[in-house]
């Protein structure tokens, strides 16, 4: 089997003194496949995925991210960023740029490139994502799942290995999430690594080849979408689909 | 499917533990905040060199081989080496108090403790009614029986030999308490639909906003008398009084149309549809939320006030600030511990500003745990 | 068919909303109008009866009082229009001085706030509230009575290389002004040139080829160098006039009075406090959503501060800090209280010695005014144009 392309081994993380947020993670995602990340709030999802691009650090146990060990190490934390995209949840565009310059931003000033390349790779990226007649606009001027859009957009222009998703739609108003969905299941659909916080269990049930579920800071259920939903084996994961399949 | 991920078969729950390296409690955050990289851990060294040889000398000079009793050839002995804070308790009376006569001086304490104990009384969440403004009435007329006299038995005492911490906290409270209705309706007249009075209202704001308080006190003083019919003196006192309450109205009103601009536009829509009039609206709707919302601005802009007070001292009115000088300039004897003197002052009005500014934060947080959803 | 326009509606009962509009503008008037006219009457019969003239015509008179200090040369017998000058090139020369000096102080201090070192940030707390719950007259009055009790007396003097301190104030070193700083002063403009002339170059470069080059330190080493080559060429005079210590006085140099050495001090320091807490919330405000992006980009820590933080905490920065600049323009007038001869002084004399307290007054709110005006009128374009553009 190929060296998967994330992997968490025996991985514990605290806040502060005695919140034990992440409990002796073991997790290998292999590449180009679609995790979705399932569970109650509080139980280390968010902390977990952003454990990969650093943004968390962890105190105990190995990540290691496309072959590279995640450490105080500098150097590699911003080899390893190179290569994540992320999605949050508040979106967090720039506001006092517009979205063209949201997006070159990276390319320019990180990757390097001459302002002609980087302008062509945005634009392909806001093609890639159906948005490009905004280009010049800025973010406040646009609508929740247009600055989502450019967001996704915005990461990938990095043309990163692995896409991670911080709960992309909940900050949406409903009729905006579809059109988020639709442009994450055109990109899982191109071979990307995706891991993907989301109560979108629709989403999951499309996309996803493996739905893992956490709780209480440890992963509890990791199993494919269909048995994950029809055949839940653990009491916990049975209860937290009933609450939100339920209604 | 990776057999490196947990098979629900044999899925055991973790206790949780404590983590194995502390990061809070006292060693942790002197590890992370005063050693946490080399360039912390220098200017940790330096500034904590500099403060261990500061400050031992400070607290020799100021307490240790200081002064206490009101002996000037002690404090003469001790020049340089140690503070003299004998010339406060020599002269203790008539920075706080004054000119006002030696023998009557409990009654502008008792004043002073009176108006202390309003404003903080006004702060906490019981008085919060309606018949606080009639406390006030009351208050203030005792204030002006206790300080004036002529009544009950009191001797006479005219406001010139007013003086000191009473004066200035008179001047500010007073003030506040006069220029609130004339800001309401100035910030109401700056929202208003009708041009004339939109344009009194803003020419009036932009005007004092946009001049120093020095020149309305100059207004005040000089120009005031002129103003009056011919044969009608006013008090300084009034003048100065009148003159600080315009001021603080200025700034007021504009703390208060920042609280109107935050009431959603949805309010008075609503209230129009229930019928309410204008007056009604206003009343009953808009400033009550205008106004809970800039309650921590309204703090600030007294804090300003009391501050500011002290320049009526450049009018020849003898608040805390002027009343230093009346205590000590014309005494040779005590004039070199002046310095003493103004730390003494900065002390009482420092304790005064960072109370208020303490109460103003606390009222903030929990104007926001409120509004927390 | 052609739209028409609206019928017009004119009705002179009290139950239309637009004549009681009228009727309530017109009573409002008309009682600011009475009372306009009273106090007005009431002036002009005061102003008879004590038999004080009225009317600017005394600005033309000699003023028949010297200032203590001024940028200009000024006597008693030149006129009070000239006066007012002085007095006002005086609260500039403090107020700009001090506006540059609490903006360093003040940030340095509010930017310390969020220092890594919980020493500094703690010293930094110390200082802001100490200085903000004080009142300024207070500080300045302190300030003023250290320099003129506890600094030396001119004969004695502290000297610090070929500074003088003493109850005269402080002398410094002043260039003197020849041909030599002349071409001192064309090696600055060349360098100047040069300097953007290499940004613009950078920039360029940056857009074409993606690699960027130093924008600050190799044209900041231009301007230097543009400057020493100018006094090379000029001769390379190192005159100075240095000051001398006299029989009574400090002769020679460049000095400044206590009075402005305790008024810059004061509102500096006194400011600056202020200036500290707008910094820090102006940094506070940027959500921290902003930096976390920033990282996931893979942005280093200081291309975050300059692309991100700090143009998004600049425009929340801005508006406060022009009205604390022109809080230190206003405190500036309370120089009356040490003696430095600001506007305020000379009104204040003026007043004294001609009786026109109108006139002098009007004088003063009117120089203020402007100030405060062209202060806000700029600071509205600025915002106008920087402002976030949204929905």
């Amino acid at each position: 089997m190929t060296e998967p392309i994330i992997r968490f081994d025996k991985v514990n993380k605290w806040y502060g003194n005695s919140f034990h947020v992440l409990r002796d993670i073991d997790l290998a995602v292999g590449r180009g496949e679609k995790i979705v990340i399932c569970g109650p709030s509080g139980s280390g999802k968010s902390t977990l995925i952003r454990c990969i691009n650093r943004l968390e650090e962890h105190q105990e146990g190995r990540l290691v991210v496309d072959g590279v060990e995640l450490t105080d190490d500098v150097k590699a934390v911003d080899e390893v960023r190179k290569k994540v995209g992320m999605v949050f949840q508040q979106f967090n565009l720039f506001p006092h740029l517009t979205v063209l310059d949201n997006l070159t931003l990276s390319p320019m000033w990180v990757g390097n490139l001459p302002r002609k390349e980087a302008v062509d790779k945005a634009m392909q990226q806001l093609e890639r994502v159906r948005i490009a007649d905004q280009a010049n606009k800025f973010p406040l001027q646009l609508s929740g799942g247009q600055q989502q859009r450019v967001a996704i957009a915005r990461a990938l222009c990095l043309t990163p290995k692995i896409m991670l998703f911080d709960e992309p739609t909940s900050a949406l108003d409903p009729e905006m999430i579809k059109e988020v969905l639709d442009v994450m299941i055109e990109l899982a659909s191109q071979g990307i690594t995706m891991l993907c916080v989301t109560h979108e269990m629709g989403f999951a049930k499309a996309v996803a080849d493996r739905v893992i579920f956490m709780d209480e800071g440890q992963i509890v259920e990791s199993n494919e979408p269909h048995e994950f939903f029809n055949n839940p084996r653990s009491e916990r994961s049975r209860d937290f689909l009933s609450k939100i399949l339920g209604h | 499917m990776d057999a490196a991920s947990p098979s629900s078969a044999d899925w055991r729950p973790v206790a949780p533990r404590p983590a194995p390296r502390r990061t809070e409690g006292a060693w942790p955050w002197m590890r992370a905040n005063l050693f946490g990289s080399w360039q912390t851990t220098l200017a940790t060294l330096v500034l904590g060199g500099l403060l261990l040889w500061l400050v031992p000398r400070l607290a020799d000079w100021a307490l240790l081989r200081a002064v206490w009793a009101p002996d000037l050839a002690a404090c003469k002995a001790m020049e340089g080496v140690g503070a003299c804070w004998g010339v406060i308790a020599e002269k203790y009376r008539v920075i706080i108090f004054g000119r006002y006569p030696f023998e009557e001086q409990w009654r502008p304490l008792a004043a002073t403790v009176l108006m202390v104990a309003m404003l903080v009384a006004s702060c906490t969440r019981p008085f919060w009614k309606r018949w606080l403004v009639v406390l006030w009435a009351v208050a203030l007329a005792a204030f002006f029986a206790l300080m004036y006299g002529n009544t009950l038995g009191l001797s006479k005492v005219e406001t010139d030999r007013w003086g000191g911490l009473p004066l200035t906290i008179l001047l500010s409270s007073l003030s506040i308490v006069l220029a609130f209705p004339i800001a309401l309706l100035v910030a109401l007249g700056r929202r208003s639909n009708l041009p004339a009075i939109r344009a009194f209202c803003t020419i009036y704001v932009e005007l004092i906003r946009g001049v120093p308080l020095i020149s309305v006190l100059f207004m005040a003083s000089f120009m005031f008398p002129l103003f009056m019919p011919p044969g009608l003196t006013i008090d300084v006192l009034i003048r100065v009084l009148v003159g600080i309450t315009l001021f603080a109205a200025a700034y007021l009103a504009e703390v208060i149309r920042g609280g109107l601009q935050a009431v959603p536009k949805g309010q008075v829509e609503a209230a129009a549809t229930l019928g309410l009039s204008y007056w009604q609206t206003q009343r009953k709707i808009v400033l009550p939320q205008a106004l809970a919302m800039v309650v921590p601005s309204i703090v600030n802009s007294f804090i300003s006030i009391f501050k500011d007070t002290s320049l009526v001292s450049i009018v020849s009115l003898y608040d805390l600030t002027g009343a230093l000088d009346l205590a000590v300039n014309a005494d040779a004897n005590w004039k070199p511990f002046k310095l003493q003197g103004y730390f003494f002052i900065a002390l009482i009005y420092f304790l005064f500003c960072f109370a208020m500014s303490r109460y103003s934060r606390w009222v903030e947080r929990q104007l926001n745990a409120g509004r927390r959803r | 068919m052609t739209p028409k326009s609206p019928p017009r509606k004119s009705s002179w009962s009290w139950r239309s909303r637009a004549f009681r509009g009228l009727v309530y503008q017109v009573v409002a008037l008309a009682l600011i109008g009475l009372a306009a006219w009273f106090l007005w009457s009431n002036t002009l019969t005061n102003m008879r009866v004590r038999g004080i003239q009225s009317g600017f015509d005394f600005l033309s008179q000699p003023a028949g009082f010297s200032i203590g200090e001024s940028l200009y040369p000024f006597d008693s017998g030149e006129s009070y229009l000239r006066a007012f000058g002085v007095g006002l090139t005086n609260t500039l020369r403090v107020a700009v001085a001090g506006i540059v000096l609490a903006t360093i102080l003040g940030t340095l201090i509010g930017i310390g706030r969020f220092s890594r070192n919980g020493l500094v940030r703690a010293l930094c707390s110390a200082y802001v509230e100490c200085f903000r719950n004080i009142p300024v007259l207070l500080q300045l009055l302190v300030w003023y009575l250290v320099l003129t009790e506890v600094f030396p007396t001119i004969q004695n003097a502290w000297k610090l290389g070929p500074f003088f301190l003493s109850k005269g104030g402080l002398n410094f070193p002043a260039p003197v002004w020849g041909p030599g700083e002349l071409w001192l002063g064309a090696g600055l403009a060349a360098g100047a040139a040069l300097a953007w002339g290499w940004r613009h170059r950078a920039r360029r470069q940056f857009d074409l080829t993606g690699r960027a080059r130093s924008m600050f330190w190799v044209p900041l080493a231009l301007l230097l160098a543009g400057a020493f080559g100018g006094w090379l060429a000029g001769g390379a005079s190192t005159v100075l006039d240095y000051p001398v210590k006299g029989e009574f006085a400090v002769e020679n140099g460049g000095a400044l009075t206590p009075e402005f050495l305790a008024l810059l001090l004061g509102l500096t320091m006194y400011t600056a406090g202020f200036i500290a807490e707008v910094v820090r919330s102006g940094i506070a405000s940027v959500p921290a959503g902003q930096a976390e992006a920033a990282s996931a980009l893979g942005l280093d820590r200081q291309l975050e501060i300059r692309l991100i933080l700090l143009p998004q905490a600049l425009r929340v920065i801005i508006p406060p800090l022009t009205n604390q600049y022109l809080n230190l323009t206003k405190n500036s007038s309370l120089a009356v209280a040490i003696g430095y001869p600001d506007i305020v002084s000379i009104a204040n004399t003026a007043m004294n010695q001609t009786g026109r307290a109108v006139e002098c007054i009007a004088i003063l709110m009117s120089v203020y005014l402007t100030l405060s005006l062209l202060t806000s009128g700029g600071m509205n374009w600025y915002n106008a144009r920087v402002a976030i553009k949204e929905r």
